[in-house]
C-alpha cells in the first residue's frame, strides 16, 4: 500500500513562491494564468493491510507532523 | 544564573549563545543534547538558531518532537523562562508554545543583514531592561522568518500585549521597507500569554559585543537576568564581566 | 547498469581520457592488463584534477616555506600555518567550475561542502568561508567589445587549436542553449540563472552548515559564458597538537567508512572536471552532478571532531574527488603502507552497484577513518550518538598495495604509491599568443579624453563587476559563530578567533563525559570561556584577529599574464594592509583553458611566474590550492583567471581598519602616485573604464613595482599602528574616482540605512600630482609628454600602489610627512563632509550627490537580476 499526500499552503498565507511561478508563466507568454500555489507531495510506502487503520494513522501524522495546520492544508489518498 | 542551551542536530548558533551568556555576560551556560529528557536545574532555557534536522519537512517541524522538548514544555508550564532565537522561534511555534508560524521570506531569498528593532512593551522578562525609546541594531539571518498568524490570533497578540519587537527603520517607524521578510505587522518577536516563553527571528547573541558592531542584543539577556534576580533566583554571576574586545 | 566488466579496448581507454602512453605506463606499473575497475581508478587518479600532471612542474616554483608553515603545500588536504600561542589555521581554495556550469545550485553547494571537509579533515574546526565567482554578463547596458572593431576583440580571442579530446569545433553556437552571438537576451538570462543558482547554492550549504561566508569577489565577463567559475575557500582553526594526517598509519589498524551511503552520484567527477566543457558533456554529465546535504555534513563534522578529540584516530581523509579511490590510495601512499577494503561492506544507496561505480562514486559527506586498533568502540559510540552510518570496510596492511575486494574476490590490486605519486608529468609546449601583440601596440591616441566624468562615474559604479555585491552577500549568513568583526563590503573581512572557535580537546571531552555522569541530568557545564584553549601554564590564549580577501583581475592576466598575476597578489596584500593585517599565506586557484593549447600553457606558465614572484615579495607562501584547466566552452577558452585568497593577521583590535570615511572634517590623504606617468597608458590599459566606456578589453595593464608596493603596505601598517588612520581603501577596479566614491557610500549600518558622507577633493596638479617623496622636485616635470595627465586617467586609471586613507584633520600634516619620510608618496587631497562628492581638477570641477552614487552602486545587481 502507498499513501499519497498533498500539502498546500493555506490560501490566506502569503505564498511568494506561487506568486513568482505565476509571474514567470505570465512573462513566458502563457495566458490566463491565475493564482499558483506551490506545495509538497509525499509518498509513504506501507505494508498491505487494513486501509481504514492506515488512513487513521496517516491522517494523524499529517495533522501532527507532516503539515503545520497554522499555514498548510493537506489531503491524501491510500492505494 | 544558569542557562541551558538546547543542541539539536543541525543547531549552529548554540555555541554563540553559550559564548555570550558565559564569556560576555558571566553566567553559567551549558549545552543540552536533544536526546536528554531532563533539563537539570537551569534558571532559563535558550533554544538557539540553526537548521535543526536540516530544516527538512518544515523549519522546526522535527525538532519539536525531540525528547528534550517535552522537558522544555513542562519547564515552561511551571513558569520557567524560555527564549527561542531564529530556528528556536520556529521550533516554539511548531510546538504550539507560541502562536502563529514562520514562513518563507517574501523575497524567497535568505537574508543576512542588520535591522532595527523597536521594543513594543517593557512588560516581559525579555524586554524589561530595554530603554523604551532605544532601537536595537541586531542582525537577522534567515530564509523563513516571515511571521504569519490568522486574524484572530493577531488580534489576541495585540490585545494581550504579546508583540515584543517590530522591525522598524532608523526613525523607529514600522514601514514596509523596514520589513526584511514580509512578517505580518512587522512582527519580529512575540511572547506567549503567560509571558514566560518568547521567540524572535533576529539574533541578539550576535550583537552583544562592540567588536561585532553592536552590543544592543545584550539588553535582551540582561532583561532575562534582571527578571530572574527579581524573582529571587539564587545564582549570581559566576565570573566578573570582562572587556568585550581583546 | 550491469556489473559485468566490459572488455578493455582502445576506445574504452580513450573514453577514460588516458593517452596511449599513459595506458602503457599503467600496464607497466601493474605488469598486466588492468581490470575495468582498475582502469577507472587510474583514469581518475591521473586526471589533471587529482594529479596536476600538466601543472605540477610549474607549481613547484611557488614559495612554500616560512617559519610559520606547519603543514606545507601538497603534503595534505590543506596547508597549516602557525598564528602564535599554540594556535594554527588550515585553509584552502578549490574550484567547482564544471559541475556549476551544469547544475549551478548543487554544483556550487557541493563545492562548498568539499572544501569544508578538506578543512575538518585536518582536525580543524571550519570557522569561515569565502569565494570567488565569475559569470558571463548579466546586464544589458554593458557589452564589452560590442562596439569594437572586429579585428581587436575577435582577434584577441584566440582560437582553440584542436584540443586533444577532439570534439571541440571552435565556431559552434554557445553551449547550454544560448543563442549565437554574444550578449543576446537569452544569453543574459542564462548567465543570470547561473549566477543566481550558484549564489543560492553557496548560501544553502554554508548557511545550513553554520559557517559564515565573510568575503568574496564576483566579476562578469563574456568569456565566462557557459563556463562560470566557482572557487570556494574555507578556513579552520586548531591547536598545533590537534593536527591530524591523512595517512593510513599502523599496520593492522581497521579502516572505517563513515557518513551516508554511496550512490551513483558524481561518477568520475574528477575526470569530468578535466575535460573541455562541451554541449554533449554538459548533457551527459547532468546525471553526474552530486547533490549536497549540508545537514549531514554538519553532523559528520561534529562527530569527526568529537572522535578526533578521543585520540582514537590514526588517520583521516575525506572522500572528495574520486571518492573512495583517492582516499584509500592516498592515505596508504602517505604512510608508505598498503590498504585493503571489501566493497561489499560499503553502505550502498542504489541496488546492484558495480565495484567500478562504488570506487568512483562522488557521493558527498563521506569520510575514511583509520582507527587505532582496539578503539573501534569510540567510533561506534560517537557516530551512533550523531545517528550517522558507519562501517568497518578494511584494514591497513604492510604490502604497499591498494587491494580492493568485492565479496571476497579481488577487483583491483595496485601499488598505492605508484598510483598516487607517479602520475605522468608533462612539460607542455608554450607559445606567446597572437593577441598579445595587438595588446602591446594599443595606445590612447584613438581614445578621446573624457568630457563627462560625471556620467562615466555613474556608469562605472553600476557596472556589475564594480557595483556593490550586497545582492550576493546578503544571502550568505556572514555572522554565525560570533566572530565577524568586519562584514563583507570592506577591503578585507576580519574574523575574530575566540576560545570556542577551536575543536574540543581530549581533556574537555573527558570533562564533559564525567560531568554528565556526575550530574546525571545531561547538563554539561563547559569550562568557562576557554574551551580547549588553555596553554600549559593554564593561561587562556588571547583572541586572534584574521583578515581575509580573495582577488583576481583576469582582464589584466589575459592582457599580460606575468604582470597581471603580480597585480592579483599585490591587490590581495593591499586589501589586507588596508584592514591592518600582515600576510600569513596564500592559497591560489588557477583557472585556465586547455593546457594542450601552447598559447594557453604559455598563459599558465607566465601567470605562475608572476604569482610566485609576488608571493615571495609579500612573504606570503603558498600553502596549497587548486588547478582547474579545460575551462572552455565551444566559444573559446576563458580569460586566464588565477584567484588568490590571502589570509593575514591583525595584531590588536585597535588596528582593525575599514574602508569608509568616518567623520566630517577628516583629512583625505592619497598614499602613492596619483597617476603613473611612466606608463604610456597612464593606468588605463585593461581598465574597467576602457571596458565600460569604450567597449575595449585591451592595452598593457598597469605596472606593479612589487618592492614599492611592499613599502606602501609597510608604511600604511605603521601609520595604522600609530592610531591616526580612520579609514583605508585601496584603488583598484575603476581607479581613484571609484575608490573615493566607495569611501563615501559603502558604510551600511543596517537594512536600508547607509551612512552616506560626502567629500571635497582637490586633484589639481599642485596637490595630487605632486605627491612626491621628500627630496624630489615638487613641481611636475615638463620634459616628458606623459606629464600631461588625462582626465580619464586621473579619475579612472588603475595605476597600482595607491591607497586612500583618512585621518583627523590635526593628524593630516604629520601623517603626510611621516609617509614621505618612510619613502612613500603622500598628499593631502581633500576633506570629508557634505552631501556631495566634489572633485576639483585642472580641467574643471565635478560633483555627484552621494545619495545618487549610492543608489547606482548599491542597487545595480539587484536591478540587473530583476
Amino acid at each position: 500500500m502507498k499513501a499519497k499526500i498533498i500539502i498546500t499552503p493555506k490560501k490566506a498565507v502569503l505564498d511568494p513562491q506561487g506568486k513568482t511561478v505565476q509571474n514567470a508563466l505570465t512573462h513566458m507568454g502563457y495566458t490566463g494564468i491565475g493564482p499558483v500555489h506551490v506545495g509538497k507531495y509525499l509518498e509513504i510506502e506501507l505494508p498491505d493491510g487494513d486501509q481504514a487503520s492506515a488512513r487513521k494513522q496517516i491522517d494523524d501524522a499529517c495533522h501532527k507532523v507532516l503539515s503545520n495546520p497554522v499555514i498548510e492544508d493537506y489531503s491524501f489518498e491510500i492505494e | 544564573m544558569k542557562f541551558a542551551v538546547l543542541q539539536f542536530p543541525g543547531s549552529n548558533c548554540d555555541q554563540d549563545a553559550v559564548h555570550v551568556l558565559q564569556n560576555v555576560l558571566g553566567h553559567s551556560a551549558g549545552l543540552l543534547w536533544h536526546k536528554e529528557s531532563s533539563l537539570g536545574q537551569p534558571d532559563a532555557v535558550i533554544i538557539p538558531g540553526g537548521f535543526s534536522y536540516g530544516d527538512y519537512l518544515r523549519t522546526g517541524a522535527i525538532a519539536r518532537f525531540s525528547p528534550v522538548m517535552e522537558a522544555v514544555r513542562s519547564f515552561a508550564s511551571e513558569g520557567g523562562l524560555v527564549l527561542g532565537i531564529c530556528n528556536g522561534f520556529q521550533i516554539l511555534c511548531e510546538a504550539g508554545m507560541l502562536p502563529g508560524a514562520l514562513v518563507r521570506n517574501r523575497s524567497l531569498q535568505f537574508r543576512c543583514e542588520h535591522i532595527f528593532l523597536k521594543t513594543i512593551t517593557a512588560n516581559s522578562p525579555f524586554t524589561n531592561s530595554i530603554p523604551p525609546e532605544k532601537l536595537l541594531c541586531v542582525p537577522i539571518a534567515h530564509g523563513e522568518g516571515c511571521y504569519f498568524a490568522d486574524d484572530d490570533t493577531l488580534a489576541r497578540l495585540r490585545t494581550n500585549d504579546q508583540i515584543l519587537w517590530r522591525y522598524v527603520n532608523a526613525a523607529g517607524e514600522a514601514t514596509d521597507a523596514a520589513n526584511p521578510n514580509g512578517s505580518l505587522d512587522n512582527i519580529a518577536g512575540i511572547c506567549n500569554e503567560a509571558r514566560n516563553v518568547a521567540g524572535l527571528m533576529p539574533h541578539p547573541e550576535r550583537a552583544s559585543e562592540s567588536i561585532l558592531g553592536s552590543a544592543d542584543g545584550r539588553l535582551v539577556f540582561e532583561s532575562m537576568v534582571g527578571a530572574l534576580q527579581r524573582n529571587g533566583s539564587p545564582s549570581a554571576p559566576i565570573v566578573a564581566q570582562r572587556p568585550v574586545c581583546a | 547498469m550491469s556489473s559485468d566488466s566490459p572488455a578493455i579496448t582502445g576506445d574504452l581507454v580513450r573514453q577514460h581520457n588516458l593517452a596511449p602512453e599513459e595506458y602503457e605506463r599503467l600496464k607497466a606499473i601493474l605488469g598486466r592488463e588492468p581490470s575495468y575497475t582498475e582502469l577507472g581508478i587510474f583514469s581518475v587518479m591521473w586526471s589533471e584534477h587529482c594529479s596536476y600532471k600538466n601543472s605540477r612542474p610549474l607549481l613547484k616554483t611557488f614559495p612554500t616555506r616560512s617559519p610559520r608553515i606547519l603543514v606545507g603545500a601538497g603534503e595534505e588536504n590543506a596547508g597549516i600555518i602557525d598564528i602564535g600561542d599554540g594556535l594554527a589555521i588550515a585553509f584552502k581554495i578549490e574550484s567547482h567550475n564544471h559541475p556549476s556550469a551544469v547544475e549551478p545550485f548543487q554544483g556550487a553547494a557541493t563545492g562548498v561542502g568539499g572544501i569544508i571537509r578538506d578543512i575538518f579533515t585536518m582536525g580543524a574546526r571550519p570557522v569561515c568561508a569565502i569565494n570567488s565567482l565569475r559569470f558571463g554578463s548579466i546586464a544589458e547596458n554593458v557589452k564589452p567589445g560590442a562596439d569594437l572593431a572586429e579585428s581587436e576583440v575577435q582577434g584577441s580571442k584566440f582560437k582553440v587549436q584542436g584540443s586533444r579530446f577532439g570534439a571541440v569545433p571552435t565556431l559552434d553556437p554557445r553551449p547550454l542553449g544560448a543563442p549565437e552571438g554574444s550578449a543576446g537576451g537569452s544569453t543574459l538570462a542564462h548567465n543570470r540563472r547561473l549566477f543566481a543558482g550558484v549564489v543560492a547554492g553557496i548560501a544553502h550549504y554554508g548557511n545550513c552548515f553554520g559557517i559564515p561566508t565573510i568575503a568574496g569577489e564576483v566579476a562578469f565577463d563574456p568569456c565566462y559564458e557557459g563556463n562560470p567559475l566557482v572557487n570556494a575557500f574555507c578556513l579552520g582553526v586548531l591547536r598545533h597538537d590537534q593536527i591530524v594526517r591523512g595517512a593510513a598509519k599502523g599496520v593492522g589498524n581497521p579502516v572505517f567508512y563513515v557518513g551516508p551511503a554511496t550512490g551513483r552520484d558524481g561518477l568520475a567527477g574528477a575526470a569530468f572536471a578535466s575535460q573541455d566543457l562541451t554541449q554533449e558533456s554538459a548533457q551527459q554529465q547532468r546525471g553526474a552532478v552530486q547533490v549536497g546535504d549540508p545537514f549531514m555534513e554538519k553532523l559528520v563534522c561534529e562527530a569527526c571532531l568529537e572522535l578526533l578529540a578521543t585520540g582514537a584516530v590514526a588517520g583521516i581523509q575525506d572522500m572528495g574527488a574520486a571518492g573512495l579511490t583517492c582516499s584509500t590510495c592516498e592515505t596508504a601512499a602517505r604512510a608508505g603502507n598498503g590498504i585493503e577494503i571489501d566493497l561489499s561492506r560499503v553502505p550502498q544507496r542504489a541496488p546492484n552497484m558495480s565495484p567500478y561505480e562504488i570506487m568512483l562514486s562522488e557521493s558527498q559527506e563521506r569520510m575514511l577513518i583509520i582507527v587505532q586498533k582496539g578503539r573501534e568502540d569510540d567510533v561506534k559510540r560517537i557516530f551512533d550518538k550523531w545517528d550517522l552510518p558507519w562501517a568497518e570496510i578494511g584494514r591497513v596492511t604492510d604490502t604497499g598495495r591498494m587491494l580492493v575486494r568485492n565479496n571476497g574476490s579481488v577487483v583491483a590490486d595496485i601499488p598505492a604509491k605508484k598510483l598516487a605519486d607517479e602520475a605522468p608529468l608533462y612539460q607542455r609546449e608554450a607559445r606567446e599568443p597572437e593577441y598579445i601583440k595587438s595588446v602591446r601596440e594599443f595606445t590612447l591616441a584613438s581614445i578621446p579624453d573624457q568630457k563627462d566624468p560625471v556620467a562615466a562615474l555613474f556608469s562605472l559604479l553600476a557596472w556589475p563587476t564594480v557595483a556593490s555585491k550586497n545582492w550576493v552577500y546578503r544571502q550568505y549568513d556572514h555572522m554565525v559563530r560570533d566572530g565577524t568583526a568586519v562584514c563583507p563590503g570592506s577591503d578585507a573581512a576580519v574574523l575574530r578567533i575566540k576560545a570556542d572557535s577551536l575543536p574540543a580537546s581530549a581533556a574537555q571531552t573527558e570533562h564533559t563525559t564525567r560531568n554528565t555522569e556526575a550530574e546525571g541530568s545531561g547538563f554539561r557545564v563547559q569550562e568557562t570561556g576557554n574551551r580547549g584553549q588553555r596553554t600549559e601554564s593554564g593561561q587562556a590564549s588571547p583572541e586572534k584577529l584574521l583578515a581575509l580577501t580573495v582577488d583576481g583581475n583576469a582582464t589584466y592576466v589575459y592582457l599580460d599574464p606575468y604582470e597581471g598575476s603580480k597585480i592579483v597578489v599585490a591587490e590581495a596584500a593591499r586589501n589586507l594592509a588596508c584592514s591592518g593585517a600582515v600576510p600569513l599565506g596564500v592559497t591560489d586557484n588557477l583557472n585556465f583553458g586547455n593546457p594542450y593549447n601552447p598559447e594557453i600553457f604559455w598563459q599558465l606558465r607566465e601567470s605562475v611566474r608572476g604569482l610566485a614572484e609576488a608571493c615571495r615579495v609579500f612573504n606570503a607562501p603558498v600553502t596549497g590550492g587548486n588547478v582547474s584547466l579545460y575551462n572552455q566552452s565551444p566559444a573559446g577558452p576563458i580569460d586566464p583567471t588565477p584567484t588568490v585568497a590571502m589570509v593575514g593577521l591583525i595584531e590588536r583590535g585597535e588596528h582593525i581598519t575599514t574602508q569608509w570615511f568616518k567623520d566630517e572634517g577628516d583629512a583625505i590623504i592619497l598614499l602613492g602616485q596619483a597617476v603613473d606617468e611612466s606608463d604610456p597608458l597612464q593606468g588605463l590599459g585593461g581598465s574597467a573604464y576602457l571596458q565600460v566606456m569604450h567597449g575595449l578589453k585591451t592595452g598593457a595593464p598597469p605596472r606593479c613595482d612589487l618592492e614599492k608596493e611592499k613599502d606602501l603596505h609597510l608604511v600604511l601598517r605603521s601609520l595604522i599602528h600609530t592610531g591616526v588612520v580612520k579609514s583605508a581603501h585601496d584603488c583598484s577596479d575603476g581607479g581613484l574616482a571609484i575608490a573615493l566614491a566607495e569611501c563615501c557610500i559603502s558604510h551600511q549600518i543596517a537594512r536600508d540605512t547607509p551612512r552616506l558622507i560626502g567629500a571635497q577633493l582637490d586633484l589639481g596638479a599642485r596637490t595630487a600630482l605632486s605627491a612626491r617623496t621628500l627630496g624630489e622636485s615638487a613641481a611636475p616635470t615638463n620634459e616628458t609628454p606623459a606629464a600631461v595627465v588625462r582626465l580619464d586617467a586621473l579619475f579612472f586609471g588603475e595605476t597600482q600602489s595607491r591607497i586612500i586613507i583618512s585621518t583627523a584633520p590635526l593628524d593630516a600634516v604629520k601623517t603626510v610627512e611621516r609617509a614621505k619620510l618612510l619613502g612613500v608618496q603622500a598628499a593631502w587631497i581633500g576633506i570629508v563632509g557634505g552631501e556631495d562628492l566634489e572633485m576639483h581638477t585642472d580641467s574643471g570641477a565635478f560633483k555627484w550627490p552621494v545619495a545618487d552614487l549610492y543608489d547606482r552602486w548599491w542597487n545595480a545587481i539587484a536591478r540587473a537580476m530583476g
